[in-house]
């Protein structure tokens, strides 16, 4: 049995390294001839990393940064300036919670009540793995009587044969 | 071996105790977290004359509240009688208003139609000081006592129940203290 | 009427079957028959109001417009909360119908147990419609004009999404009939799981369309290119998804060894119980969401009553009656069923964390803790981790043999698999131009699946002996296990997607006017002209914008902005080119003073992948669904016994 065409093979993963050199283009981008939507990209680049974070508290389901509130637009126009007099991510995120709460963070933040939340899956998967270990060792300890008794062993002519 | 059985049930059912009590509440309400807090520091020019300039400072020593309202919010319409209605009574404390990304000749021919129960208002057009106060929807409507701390926060369209039974108590305590 | 069917179909055979009643039971079937033809009459009733415009219905007004056009009519049929039941209870009978169809070669008694199930969950609904959201109220005097369906519906993948979602739901309270019945009557073996498993794959596949669909429908719809967002009710589908798909390899293991009844059992009613409390977060009020419904509370208390009640007695019943059902055959600490336990564990977790972080808001504002959000930041983060194991996992489980296999023997078959993926992550990543680990480490593990599934592959189709002819033997191999090749290799293709975009997308805000031109990734983007277009029931600003690379024409696309006339609503409607290896995406932002427009426009590489993922998964639970064994009909007696199958050998 052959593959279909190496030809066609090799076409298929040409276009794939080209998609890839494509995707890589983002750090080769020029210079754009339309002029920036925002005085400053990076600068906007960092605040809507941060709105993204932040929830919209008129419509409340979009972040700040998808959000075309009026107050979601007022908000990124205050981290704009933020940023630029300098103030920190975590100054900004205060700034936000001092207002609006922690129910503005879409991360919630690590606190007395949100401890159950953050570790919670963590304690699920030791809970989980533990109880696993503990009946998988306590079953090998069984009689067979526990069990049913084995089937000629239905197996599948595909399978791979047991000696290796 | 039975009781291990039982778990998913009990844990269901904690659950379902939570859903229920979620039922009375309501996820879209987002308190303060001002109420307690001393009020932000505002400095802002007055709607009817700009050359007025209305400071938090000078509120202090009197209790207050501060109404937050808008020419283009219709949910201030329909607030806005009682609030009027407040002020003509008298014997109540005085109601500013914060007029909040608006346009001074759409606030002030708002007044002058519907009536202006306000001592003053101050003009924010940017919403500045909407945002130090955790302004999220018009109208909210902030109590400040004597010491310029916010006491109380409603938001939404003050209605007579609220003013009866949430807002005239507090005032009444404060005023004694 | 359709209620008092719907109480006789859940009744009768309940009670027959306890009581072996045989003219009681055989109710079962005309009954379900009969309250599927009454559900669907109340549809049609209600389509046609919608196409007729038929605005003294309340509901007709409330979601519909004279200028809506008539594929969005049938739509809105289910766009708001009355409706949406009532196609709930449709694809409810039409389930119920088909196990009454296929089931002639399950024992009788067994067959009156499902439709009473099944009846009795049409009860539920049926009675929380006709009491509390029933859509054929009146408006009187009928109104003038209705409030249209909102713009963001109107689209064709808002036509499928919903019914596919809801099939997937409604179709999971098959596996739950099935456990039900199976814990009433006692008798839960390998038969039971092999009759189960196609109803309950065919429920997985339509409920990963609907949500491979949702996904991609809001892509495409809400103009910022995001695809997932970790919404309460998104997350609501994805939890029986979550618990559906190890409730598929839970049967996969009870059948073949008889193992992991209990598992299989609990899985199958938790699924549906998932199903149910979504059902019930959309509409209850209980927690915000794009996806919400108009929210009643009282229409909360009704369902959340109808969930402790349904969920409840069946946690009950499993409690009770679980002990009787066995441990099946033995296996060792590694095996294939220990693998799918682990599978099957990790799979709960994430399901376990979801719920978690979806209601943990509510947790505490409940106790009166305070009021916080729960969002993307969080969900990426966990469930990332957790997927991570999972992933890993599934480059090992298929290669394990039943029963008992050797941890030294599985690492030397895996040897090579390992470092090939590492190595080609790697370099997929350079290629990128940005080697960063979390990317690395996604990459490797889309690519750990699909080595491992080809060794595996290799080993069963590999010349042993006489036997050299390849191609004969891969013909040979059994639908169902090509079935999960394909669908772990969608997973892979899923991951490949999301790891390649959430690293290397990249967008750029830009001013334009008239000939701007922008360019991004090689791409250039020139406005030709903005104009205005009028839709059926809207007006738009439509960008034209040419699309070229190195001079040569890719598209023309035409983002919009459009104002619904009746709702008023601005809305995006984003232009996107597509092919496998990225998507242009561009959507127009505000006006400027003079005219000019802001236009964001983005490459996404390879996101096609993540749809094509959940395509090729669906595929492969088809293919799974649709093995011999399942199509052969066999003569069956009473069977509490466990034997082999006759027919179509094993896989």
């Amino acid at each position: 049995m052959t593959f279909t065409s190496h030809r066609g093979l090799g076409r298929a993963l040409r276009a794939m390294a080209l998609g890839l050199v494509l995707a890589a283009g983002a750090n080769l981008a020029l210079a754009a001839d339309a002029p920036s939507a925002s005085a400053n990209p990076e600068l906007e680049a960092r605040m809507m990393a941060m709105a993204a974070e932040l929830r919209c508290l008129v419509c409340q389901n979009q972040t700040i940064a998808d959000s075309h509130a009026g107050l979601a637009e007022d908000l990124r126009q205050q981290i704009r300036e933020m940023l630029a007099k300098g103030q920190s991510e975590r100054e900004i995120m205060d700034y936000m919670t001092q207002r609006y709460g922690d129910f503005v963070l879409y991360r919630p933040p690590f606190k007395a009540t949100t401890v159950l939340l953050w570790v919670g899956p963590a304690v699920l998967m030791v809970f989980a793995i533990g109880t696993l270990v503990v009946v998988l060792r306590r079953r090998q300890k069984l009689g067979d009587d526990a069990f049913d008794p084995d089937d000629a062993e239905a197996s599948s002519p595909a399978e791979p044969p047991a000696a290796r | 071996m039975k009781a291990k059985l039982l778990w998913p049930l009990a844990i269901f059912l904690v659950l379902a105790v939570f859903l229920g009590v979620g039922l009375k509440l309501d996820p879209r309400e987002v308190p303060s977290p001002l109420v307690g807090k001393p009020a932000p520091v505002f400095k802002a020019p007055s709607l009817a004359q700009p050359e007025k300039v209305l400071r938090k400072e000078d509120m202090l020593g009197k209790v207050w509240m501060l109404n937050v309202w808008a020419s283009w919010c219709g949910a201030c319409r329909d607030e806005h009688p009682v609030l009027v209605a407040y002020s003509r009574a008298g014997g109540g404390v005085p109601v500013y208003g914060l007029n909040y990304k608006d346009k001074r000749e759409d606030g002030m021919g708002w007044l002058n139609q519907f009536g202006n129960p306000y001592a003053d208002s101050l003009f924010d057009p940017d919403g500045r000081i909407g945002i130090d106060y955790g302004v999220y929807g018009v109208p909210e409507t902030f109590v400040i006592d004597q010491a310029g701390v916010i006491r109380y926060k409603h938001i939404g369209p003050v209605t007579p129940e609220v003013l009866r039974n949430k807002i005239e108590p507090l005032l009444k305590q404060l005023n004694k203290a | 009427m359709a209620l008092g069917v719907a109480l006789l179909q859940g009744a009768l055979p309940l009670a027959g079957a306890h009581k072996g009643r045989a003219d009681w039971m055989q109710l079962g079937r005309p009954l379900a028959w009969a309250q599927l033809a009454l559900v669907t009459a109340s549809f049609i009733c209600l389509t046609l109001a919608f196409v007729r415009h038929d605005f003294s219905v309340l509901y007709v007004a409330s979601n519909s417009n004279s200028a809506l056009p008539l594929p969005y009519r049938f739509a809105a049929v289910w766009g708001g909360h009355e409706g949406s039941l009532l196609l709930w209870l449709l694809m409810l009978n039409v389930w119920t119908v088909a196990v009454a169809i296929y089931s002639r070669s399950l024992p009788a008694v067994f067959v009156a147990r499902i439709l009473g199930v099944l009846g009795l969950v049409a009860v539920g609904f049926l009675l929380f419609t006709l009491i509390t959201s029933n859509p054929f109220e009146r408006l009187i005097p009928a109104a003038a004009d209705g409030r249209d369906l909102n713009p963001l519906l109107q689209d064709p993948g808002m036509v499928i999404h919903p019914p596919m979602l809801y099939m997937g739901y409604v179709g999971f309270s098959v596996a739950y009939a099935f456990a039900i019945a199976a814990l009433l009557g006692g008798n839960l073996d390998a038969t039971w799981a092999r009759w189960t498993r196609p109803w309950t794959t065919a429920a997985w596949i339509f409920l990963t369309f609907g949500i491979g669909l949702g996904s991609w429908w809001a892509y495409n719809e809400l103009g910022w290119g995001g695809w997932w967002f970790w919404d309460p009710v998104e997350n609501a589908s994805f939890m029986p998804w979550l618990v559906g798909t190890a409730l598929i390899h839970s049967l996969a293991v009870t059948e073949k060894r008889g193992s992991f009844k209990v598992w299989t059992v609990l899985l199958a009613i938790v699924a549906f119980s998932l199903s149910l409390m979504g059902t019930f977060l959309v509409r209850s009020g209980v927690l915000s969401s794009v996806h919400a419904f108009a929210t009643d509370p009282r229409r909360g208390l009704f369902i959340l009553a109808f969930l402790v009640i349904a969920i409840g007695a069946s946690l009950v019943l499993y409690a009770w009656r679980a002990p009787t059902v066995g441990l099946g055959q033995r296996f060792a600490l590694v095996s294939k069923e220990s693998m799918l336990l682990v599978n099957n564990m990790l799979l709960a977790v994430a399901t376990g964390a979801v719920l978690l972080g979806t209601l943990y808001p509510l947790f505490l504002d409940a106790m009166g803790l305070g009021k916080i959000s729960v969002g993307p930041p969080y969900f990426d983060t966990v469930f990332g981790l957790l997927m991570a194991p999972l992933l890993f996992m599934m480059g090992i489980g298929p290669m394990t043999r039943w029963k008992n296999d050797e941890p030294g023997s599985l690492a030397r078959r895996l040897r090579w698999a390992l470092p090939v993926a590492v190595v080609l992550a790697v370099l997929v990543c350079w290629i990128a131009g940005r080697i960063a680990p979390l990317t690395v480490a996604g990459l490797t593990l889309a690519f750990w699946i699909v080595a491992s599934q080809g060794v595996d592959l290799l080993e069963r189709v590999r010349p042993r002996g006489q036997d050299t002819n390849v191609l004969a033997r891969l013909r040979l191999l059994p639908r169902a296990y090509i079935g999960m090749l394909v669908a772990h290799i969608g997973v892979a293709a899923f991951a490949f997607g999301v790891a390649m975009v959430k690293t290397y997308e990249i967008e750029r805000d830009v001013k334009m006017g008239p000939d701007a031109s922008t360019e991004l990734n090689g791409y250039r983007f020139r406005m030709l002209s903005v104009r205005e277009v009028q839709g059926a029931n809207y007006t738009a600003a439509q960008g034209q914008i040419e699309v070229t690379k190195d001079g040569k024409l890719i598209a023309m696309l035409s983002p919009e902005k459009r104002v619904y006339r009746v709702q008023s609503n601005p809305m995006t409607e984003a232009a996107v080119d597509s092919n496998l290896l990225r998507d242009l995406y561009i959507s127009m932002g505000e006006q400027l003073p003079n005219g000019d427009w802001i236009v964001r426009v983005q490459h996404k590489p390879f996101i096609v992948w993540i749809w094509g993922g959940c395509l090729i998964m669906m595929l492969g639970g088809f293919l799974a669904a649709s093995d011999r064994r399942y199509r052969l009909r066999q003569t069956r007696q009473a069977t509490s016994t466990d034997t082999p199958t006759a027919a179509g050998g094993a896989a």
